[in-house]
């Protein structure tokens, strides 16, 4: 990037002041610390055989969702991740105020185009018997397909449903491209804030893993794992390399410290530099050298522990195990292992996390019998979030401890 | 010597390349002159079979082949084709090394028809086509491409390898807004001080058998057919829906300061950009018009204007009975008396409803009024309806002194967006 010339005024400060969580662990912070501590990890071998998922833990969308019409409008995903948006406005105990609401900035990254499964293969069927006429497909897209579909199904509806169910209206940006769009969401909005351009956001994802079509995607490319689960750093650069898919909304609010006083909000944590870059994975090293620059950039201290959204990809993860190796005596976490792979999610996943550490004093337990995690006694003050894209993207935040 | 901050102390964004494509040709000029002459590109399908539509006409673009066809590879052509436009007129970085990021208004991005009947031709002869075969089918087979091929980011990725840009790209969507909320980060981007310059993109490929039977699904979509060319008539009393359309806009924006160190020429300049979200209906404006209002409102305040400065309005003008209504309402509460002053036209009576593109090919045709000081017609207005009465421009352009324009995109999801682009800085 270009650096700045122009002289700028000091950037305002950014907290975390709403966490909202709802995965394969749970519903809440107090929830998914416990389940962290505990090393539980809920996976799914069979549904999907020979795929392993990390299927979302039973939630009452009611209570967030209130409208039953509201529920029928959306796909997994965009309920998810409607649920845990609401989750985080409560958390932030901005939930509706219509005030605030009206003017909090939405960033949200998104995925989307649930496929009707049934209507898909019934159409192929006929097709591959060869009894489709010209026209055939219209005609059964036309009387098959829900009209309403395909607003379940568009990226930016995600978005739409925060704003038609809690409010949020300020302003609503959709940000697509897998777990880049999941770190550019928190690097954009930390900017427009630290430089005085917005005074709250919120940001976030939903994921819905237990997708045939999804499978289908990442399959192309063979990065959906197979059972048996192995934790990720346990994968390897062998035949079970890849990620299990994971369900679970990730939303959090952003505000400037000052907006966040002026109302007697408390913070989880400070939100301090988000960076990113997009190697072109051309040739080996690329992914590790990125990462050291943007490690570099943030300029963590030695008292940092890391939180890595690390796929289990191919070749992405045993460059980042490259790029961690540097860094030796710094405590890492892997949000893969305890969660699967939220795409969009895994870096506002990194971020909740994080804040939800740092506001504790502890990191969480670790769960790797490789020895990559290992127990940290020392209470962090900064935690870095990594995301690395397992096709592209790579991103980082520093999260600060507020004292 | 001109201020190369604003009112608010912040650096002035300036366009200083353009790239456009659209069902009327491909680059300024063909458009350009197809626009002003009240061309239509919207035509009969011929992509693909249109048995059994209601709609079978759209603006597609012919004249780029795509084989087997993909909305998304279509999209990364159209997107290419208007960012190299754009690059070469600004005459930026150097080849292959764009110096600033990559904002781009791309379409929501899936695997497609075409390439499930591949994978169901995969799956054993005689066997059920489910997904679990699919996927069989998908484990066994050599398929890379289609990874690469319908990840979201995919456009993007493509674009920022071929052209250079800086950091990481962002593939971005607000429905129909889409394009103008591409050149807002990059304008936002450069009032940060974060970069000296941005290329912002919006581009959509979409007329594909799915697609279409979506929005139809969704009553969205006129009828008209025939003859195709007469199908959009926005704020006309007989107007019917949108039409779909393919296209691709694309802006280099750049700080004041960086275009005029190099000696570049300035084309304009995003003064204001105004986005409210609407939490009324999934498809519907709020009755009473108030995002839109606001939206409206804080592109005003954004670039320090009042409604008496701007002198055309580029309209979203999709040609649904409800949109252009909604819009009116819109323009006419914060514009008041001076309401029926300003001239109010709709390029997509000519080019159809470019999607993600739209705001994007939008802000290209602001500028090049801009430029020749002459407004493209509202095409297809025979029947006025009374309860609109903008000056639409009706059917043919018109000569007219223009230093401010606005350009309201607005989109499913509650989505609304606005810019306000000058001629010269002041």
């Amino acid at each position: 990037m270009a650096e700045s010339r122009s002289p700028q005024p000091a950037p305002v400060e950014a907290w975390i002041t709403g966490i909202g969580l709802a995965t394969s662990l749970g519903e809440g912070p107090e929830a998914h610390w416990q389940a962290l501590q505990a090393g539980t990890i809920n996976v799914d071998e069979t549904t999907f055989k020979p795929y392993v998922v990390h299927p979302l833990a039973p939630v009452s969308f009611d209570a967030q969702i209130p409208k039953k019409g509201d529920q029928r409008q959306m796909e997994a995903w965009q309920r998810i991740g409607t649920y845990a948006a609401g989750l985080a406005l409560a958390s932030a105990g901005i939930k509706g105020n219509a005030d605030i609401l009206a003017r909090t900035d939405m960033i949200v990254a998104a995925g989307g185009g649930e496929r009707d499964l049934t209507v898909d293969s019934g159409i192929l069927n006929t097709e591959m018997q060869g009894n489709a006429a010209p026209g055939f497909l219209n005609e059964r897209l036309m009387s098959d397909l829900r009209p309403t579909l395909f607003l379940a199904q568009l990226s930016n509806l995600l978005a739409g449903n925060i704003a038609i169910v809690h409010g949020v209206t300020g302003s609503s940006r959709t940000f697509m491209g897998e777990e880049a769009a999941g770190f550019d969401a928190a690097r954009v909005a930390l900017a427009r804030i630290a430089s005085g351009q917005s005074d709250i956001a919120l940001i976030g994802a939903a994921h819905n893993g237990e997708r045939k079509d999804l499978l289908m995607l990442y399959e192309f490319g063979h990065f959906a794992l197979k059972a048996p689960f192995r934790p990720v750093w346990a994968r390897g650069a062998d035949s079970n390399s890849g990620f299990a898919l994971g369900s679970g909304g990730v939303f959090l609010v952003v505000e400037s410290k000052e907006h966040a006083e002026a109302r007697g909000a408390k913070p989880f944590a400070r939100l301090s530099a988000v960076v990113a870059d997009h190697a072109r994975r051309k040739s080996g090293g690329e992914v590790t050298a990125t990462l050291e620059r943007l490690w570099n950039r943030l300029g963590a201290g030695k008292a940092a522990a890391i939180i890595t959204g690390a796929t289990g990809a191919e070749p992405a993860t045993a460059e980042e195990k490259a790029f961690l190796a540097a860094h030796a005596g710094t405590p890492v976490r892997a949000t893969a292992t305890r969660f699967g792979h939220l795409v969009e999610a895994q870096f506002p996943l990194g971020l909740a996390l994080a804040a939800l550490s740092l506001s504790r004093g502890e990191l969480f337990a670790p769960n790797d019998p490789t020895g990559v995690e290992v127990a940290s006694l020392t209470a962090p003050s900064q935690i870095v979030v990594v995301g690395t894209g397992h096709w592209r993207g790579e991103g980082m935040a520093l999260v600060e401890a507020v004292r | 010597m001109t201020a190369t901050r604003d009112t608010f102390g912040r650096p002035v964004v300036v366009v200083t390349g353009m790239g456009i494509v659209t069902s009327l040709g491909a680059g300024k000029d063909d458009n350009w002159a197809r626009l002003v002459a009240g061309r239509s590109g919207i035509r009969t399908i011929s992509r693909f079979p249109t048995d059994g539509l209601r709609t079978t006409m759209a603006g597609t673009v012919d004249f780029l082949k795509v084989e087997p066809f993909s909305s998304t590879d279509l999209s990364e052509k159209l997107a290419d084709l208007a960012a190299e436009e754009a690059i070469a007129q600004a005459g930026i970085g150097a080849k292959g090394d764009f110096p600033g990021p990559l904002f781009l208004a791309v379409a929501p991005v899936e695997v497609e028809w075409p390439q499930r009947e591949e994978l169901a031709r995969a799956v054993t002869r005689g066997a059920e086509i489910t997904y679990d075969s699919l996927l069989e089918a998908t484990a066994k087979g050599d398929y890379p491409h289609y990874h690469r091929r319908f990840l979201f980011g995919s456009v993007a990725d493509a674009l920022a390898e071929t052209f250079g840009t800086k950091g990481s790209p962002i593939s971005l969507s607000t429905a129909c807004a889409s394009g103008a909320t591409a050149i807002q980060l990059g304008v936002e981007a450069i009032r940060r001080g974060e970069t000296d310059a941005a290329l912002c993109v919006g581009t959509d490929g979409s007329v594909n058998p799915e697609a279409l039977i979506r929005f139809s699904l969704l009553s969205a979509l006129s009828t008209q057919n025939d003859p195709p060319e007469a199908a959009v008539r926005p704020f006309a009393k007989n107007r019917d829906g949108f039409v779909m359309a393919e296209g691709a806009g694309a802006l280099v924006l750049e700080s004041l300061d960086a275009a005029t160190a190099r000696g570049a020429k300035i084309l304009g300049v995003v003064t204001g950009c105004g986005e409210l979200a609407d939490s009324f209906h999934r498809t519907r404006s709020s009755p009473d018009g108030k995002p839109i209002i606001g939206c409206i409102r804080n592109a005003l305040d954004d670039a320090g204007l009042a409604p008496e400065q701007i002198d055309y309005i580029n309209a979203h003008g999709t040609g649904t009975p409800e949109n252009d209504k909604m819009e009116y309402l819109g323009v006419s509460t914060v514009f008041g008396d001076h309401t029926t002053k300003i001239p109010v036209s709709s390029n997509k009576s000519m080019v159809g409803h470019t999607l993600s593109a739209a705001g994007a090919v939008e802000a290209v045709f602001s500028l090049l009024t801009l430029e020749h000081q002459r407004i493209p017609p509202t095409i297809n207005y025979d029947v006025p309806d009374p309860a609109i009465p903008f000056d639409v421009v009706p059917n043919v352009a018109r000569d007219a002194r223009v230093t401010t324009v606005m350009s309201n995109s607005f989109g499913f999801g509650g989505q609304n967006a606005t810019l306000i682009l000058t001629g010269e800085p002041a």
